[in-house]
């Protein structure tokens, strides 16, 4: 047995955030079943704290980066920067959903604790460095986002929700395992770094190695809605509980295309002229099946689903472009994205009203007179998602087709910017009905928006601006800890 | 903190005041944003003093802090002969648009002015960025408020309209986006005056197929706004469904982002693709002269037909600057001017007429100079100076523009002088049809004169078609300054490309000798 068998205090450092998230996680599944009914609010506070709790642990671990237990882990800036995107947007779910809670009676510690399970998950994906850990992380969060996605259980579209979402998800998960399993034939090992230097040596036949990583890039493809797999995207989203699609339509997004670029670049780096031109198409039909599907729709979080299709395509790009700069400009986009799109599916929580009976587009109609406040919010969120300028949104694209360009992808470039042009007339489409149509018959008033649900919204919107208008300190750090 | 920065943050502040004006008191929108209007116009009047006799050419008032570290990103602006009039048509026509819907605007009065401020703010930031990435946020950000005032309070396709104003022109700035970020990744900067001096030294150079893409995808953008044939088809919804306000500041300010793009920008970066591509741009503006003018001559609805005439006189602008010609040049960015202050006036003036009676129809009017004398009167000397009579301000920029076209090639002149014969048609039949016979009873009932507001609000216009017609010296000379640096800034680099086609180029016109004498 070897000397070093246990573990540094270093390195339970670099794993604190997700036992912060675990132990707390834990801890609010107990106090569910011992706390009375009149009690249960406590979880919302509970578990803002936890969040804010690992936060600080990730901030914390990354004062001492390296890798921990025998380089399964590796704490570096890139897996810094996305254990504070998923924990963020784990916050900003809590936000979002209690007020939505408490107005269907669901209230519970099980939600909460799924929330802090599921971005552990994701924040075990985000510094893995192994193909094992990511598998493992990819489940737990998975898993929770499972029965989060069919949580008010009595609500059949919650039902389908969470049944697609879970078988489609699992046969996914199979195409990633089956893939790690190809390279672990082949390479020997499923170290991600130990992988790029069995490539780089060049002994695997390339035939091999490109089976293995076309295996898993359908998993990941899956994950991330990429066409063509992308039909349980709208399914899902649609049918979920409105906060639960804020999160899931953002989260684990981020965390898969996390292990995506991980994967891709440190592990395929050497073989990636045999994967670039199949992204290239992936990102171009993401992005266009998932406009001109979104163009459609009239239900808004099934055309809000559609549009995360698009903006998956719009990351693809980044990731084509194979470069520091495009790995950073996927991050700041997911960023961005994160505080847009969480901003948009909680204002339309508010707006659909007990049972989420108003998600029809034309349900929004006249809404800016009535609740102004919001009206302007939904505004920045729906600026920010087609990129005008001094939005978040604006600067996410702005950095990914610079990185396009600088990679010579001209025409993924133009064809891309030219799908946002698209893209903006079923934004538009919201923008009107809510401004300038005037609400068709006299509709039922809307309580006044709760406390935790405004610090949500104004949140994201503050934060949308703030990538917009200030961007460089984010891009900076991203392009420093930018995987190349 | 220049002058310059204070005339363009005005009005953002100005937005920022009016958001907070409580949402039942009308009055105070109204007047809170004549103030912050009148103020940034009054301001904005200083910026004249570096050309108060006097035609420098260069930048004035410039301001560079860095605002975006990675990319490096500059808020740099700077006014010079060619911003500089187009600049205080902006903050001229704001107070005039606050004016004309004080009693026309009656519901969501207080999103309207701050919509219509935020569009100021909008409009001056383009005209006055001299960082690509600048420019390009303030051409977005315009386009946001001006959808919700055509979108809002516009008439029944209003909401048509709007949308397809904001995606045709979207689709446009897309390309340019792209157009810029390849030039930054060639240059290293978005600075515009350090791309020049790059372009200058021949440390930036474009392969000829790479400057005719570039070209193409700011043009594209560009002939949107203008808007250029074939690509005007949202200007004519735009202007019908838009309230009388929205359809001045379109038709008087945004619509010369269009031409001022094609100069700040598409000439100097890519003269030798603009020169090879001169023969085709000048023979799509001249289409548009032609066309815009037969289709003006059989609408039904006036603002229809003001609203193709405006594509018949941008053609004229269009010509103008890809004639390569300094008085070509001249006219076109007198012609902006001028069109900005006629076709204002001619929208406010449909307008007027349509609070009245409620129709834009010509068919529905008829005999109004009865009841309506002063209307009338102002009706009409708009119209000349729209058509082009001497001694109004339309017709210098027209001679310019013709002036410097029959030097690089008369053919155009003939087929663009056509253009100006079918103004005068339409014009004085639609005067004719509106004015003159006998008035029916609606509208000898509803038609009353002009009210002192709508006075004040149409009467520095008419000073201007005056003023601008007579005393061009007042104008002109910043302008000519400016274009003799964008002349030489064009002059063909790469030999053998394309031929220089203003080897006749003559003396500059009289007016310009003589103001440079003065």
């Amino acid at each position: 047995m070897p000397t070093n068998y246990l573990p540094t205090s270093a390195e339970y450092l670099r794993i604190l955030p997700e036992i912060v998230l675990t132990v707390m996680g834990a801890l609010i599944m107990f106090l569910e079943a011992v706390l009375p009914d009149n009690r249960k609010s406590v979880f919302v506070p509970l578990s803002v704290l936890s969040l804010l709790g690992a936060m600080a642990a990730s901030v914390a671990a990354y004062s001492d980066p390296g890798p921990a237990f025998h380089n399964m882990l590796l704490v570096d800036g890139f897996a810094t920067f996305f254990r504070v995107l998923v924990i963020g947007v784990g916050l900003l779910a809590v936000f979002t959903s209690a007020d939505y809670l408490r107005r269907e009676n669901s209230l519970t510690g099980e939600f909460y604790a799924l929330i802090l399970f599921s971005t552990a998950g994701q924040s075990i994906m985000a510094s893995a460095n192994e193909l094992i850990v990511i598998f493992i992380g990819l489940e737990i969060s998975s898993i929770a986002s499972y029965i989060l996605a069919g949580y008010l259980r009595d609500d059949p579209r919650n039902n389908e929700s969470a049944l697609k979402y879970f078988l489609l998800g699992s046969f996914a998960t199979a195409f990633l395992l089956y893939g790690i399993a190809w390279i672990y034939g082949t390479a020997g090992t499923t170290n991600l770094t130990e992988i790029r230097a069995a490539l780089a040596g060049g002994n695997p036949s390339l035939a091999l190695v490109s089976t293995a990583a076309a295996l898993m890039f359908v998993g990941f493809a899956f994950k991330i809605s990429a066409v063509p797999f992308q039909s349980w995207a709208p399914d899902v989203y649609q049918g979920a509980p409105a906060p639960v699609s804020a999160f899931l339509t953002v989260g684990p997004k981020a965390a898969a295309f996390a292990i995506l670029l991980r994967v891709f670049i440190t592990a395929f780096g050497s073989i990636a002229s045999s994967w670039t031109p199949v992204v290239w198409g992936v990102a171009l039909a993401t992005m266009t099946v998932g406009n001109f599907a979104a163009i459609l729709q009239s239900d808004i979080k099934r055309l809000l689903g559609y549009s995360s299709i698009a903006h998956a395509g719009y990351v693809l790009v980044a990731v084509t472009a194979r470069s520091g700069e495009g790995s950073a400009a996927a991050m700041f986009y997911l960023a961005a994205y994160a505080f847009t799109n969480i901003g948009a599916f909680a204002v339309v929580a508010y707006f659909s009203r007990k049972g989420e009976r108003y998600t029809k587009v034309d349900d929004f109609a006249g809404l800016a007179q009535r609740q102004p406040a919001m009206a302007a919010m939904l505004t920045i969120f729906l600026l920010s998602l087609i990129g005008v300028p001094l939005t978040g949104g604006f600067f996410g694209k702005f950095y990914i087709f610079k990185a396009a360009l600088d990679s010579n992808l001209v025409w993924l470039t133009v064809l891309g910017l030219l799908n946002s042009a698209v893209a903006a007339y079923y934004y538009l489409r919201i923008l009107v009905v809510m401004y300038f149509r005037e609400p068709a018959e006299p509709v039922e008033d809307l309580p006044p928006a709760g406390a935790a649900l405004q610090v949500a919204v104004y949140g994201s919107a503050v934060g949308t601006l703030l990538l917009g208008i200030f961007p460089s300190w984010l891009l900076e750090f991203a392009s420093r800890a930018a995987l190349r | 903190m220049t002058l310059l920065d204070t005339v363009l943050f005005l009005p953002l502040i100005g937005f920022f005041l009016l958001l907070v004006v409580p949402k039942d008191n009308p009055y105070a929108s109204r007047m809170g944003a004549l103030l912050v209007s009148v103020v940034t116009f009054a301001a904005s009047l200083g910026l004249i003093a570096p050309y108060w006799f006097a035609a420098p050419s260069g930048w004035h008032f410039e301001t560079s802090v860095p605002w975006i570290t990675f990319p490096p990103i500059r808020y740099h602006v700077a006014l010079d002969g060619l911003s500089l009039w187009l600049v205080l048509l902006s903050t001229l026509l704001t107070p005039i648009s606050v004016l004309v819907s004080w009693k026309y605007i009656d519901k969501r009065v207080k999103e309207y002015y701050a919509f219509l401020i935020l569009l100021e703010f909008g409009l001056i930031g383009t005209f006055i960025s001299l960082d690509l990435f600048l420019f390009f946020v303030f051409w977005e950000v315009s386009l946001v408020p001006m959808y919700f005032l055509i979108g809002i309070w516009g008439h029944e396709r209003r909401i048509y309209a709007a949308v397809k104003f904001f995606l045709y022109t979207m689709a446009g700035s897309m390309l340019m986006l792209t157009a810029i970020i390849y030039v930054y990744n060639k240059s290293g900067t978005f600075d515009y005056p350090a791309i020049l001096t790059q372009l200058q030294s021949g440390q930036l150079a474009f392969s000829a197929r790479a400057e005719l893409l570039l070209f193409l995808a700011f043009f594209i953008a560009f002939a949107i706004k203008v808007p250029i044939f074939p690509l005007h088809t949202w200007l004519p919804d735009a202007h019908v469904e838009a309230p009388t306000a929205g359809s001045v500041m379109l038709a008087s300010v945004m619509l010369k982002m269009g031409t001022y793009g094609l100069m700040r920008y598409c000439l100097p970066l890519f003269p030798d693709a603009a020169r090879g591509s001169a023969p085709w741009v000048a023979g799509l503006a001249i289409v548009g002269i032609v066309y815009g003018a037969l289709v003006a001559m059989v609408q039904p609805n006036m603002k229809k037909l003001v609203a193709y005439s405006s594509v018949s006189h941008l053609g004229f602008v269009v010509l103008g600057i890809f004639s390569f010609t300094q008085q070509g040049f001249d006219g076109a960015v007198y012609q902006m001017l001028n069109h900005g202050v006629s076709t204002g006036a001619l929208f406010m003036l449909v307008g007027y007429m349509y609070e009245r009676r409620h129709s834009l129809e010509i068919a529905a009017y008829g005999g109004v100079a009865t009841p309506a004398p002063n209307l009338a009167a102002i009706f009409l000397i708009t119209t000349l100076a729209s058509i082009g009579l001497p001694m109004l301000n339309n017709f210098v920029g027209e001679y310019l523009v013709l002036q410097g076209t029959a030097q690089t090639n008369f053919t155009w002149v003939v087929f663009a002088t056509l253009g100006v014969i079918l103004s005068a048609c339409y014009m004085l039949w639609l005067y004719q049809r509106a004015f003159y016979g006998k008035a029916s009873e609606p509208v000898a009932h509803h038609m009353f004169d002009l009210t002192p507001r709508e006075w004040a609000a149409i009467l520095p216009l008419l000073a201007l078609m005056f003023w601008m017609g007579t005393f061009t010296q007042s104008f002109l000379p910043p302008i000519s300054a400016q274009n003799a640096q964008l002349l030489q800034q064009t002059t063909v680099r790469r030999a053998g490309l394309s031929r220089p086609i203003n080897e006749r180029r003559a003396s500059a016109p009289l007016v310009v000798e003589a103001a440079r004498a003065h």
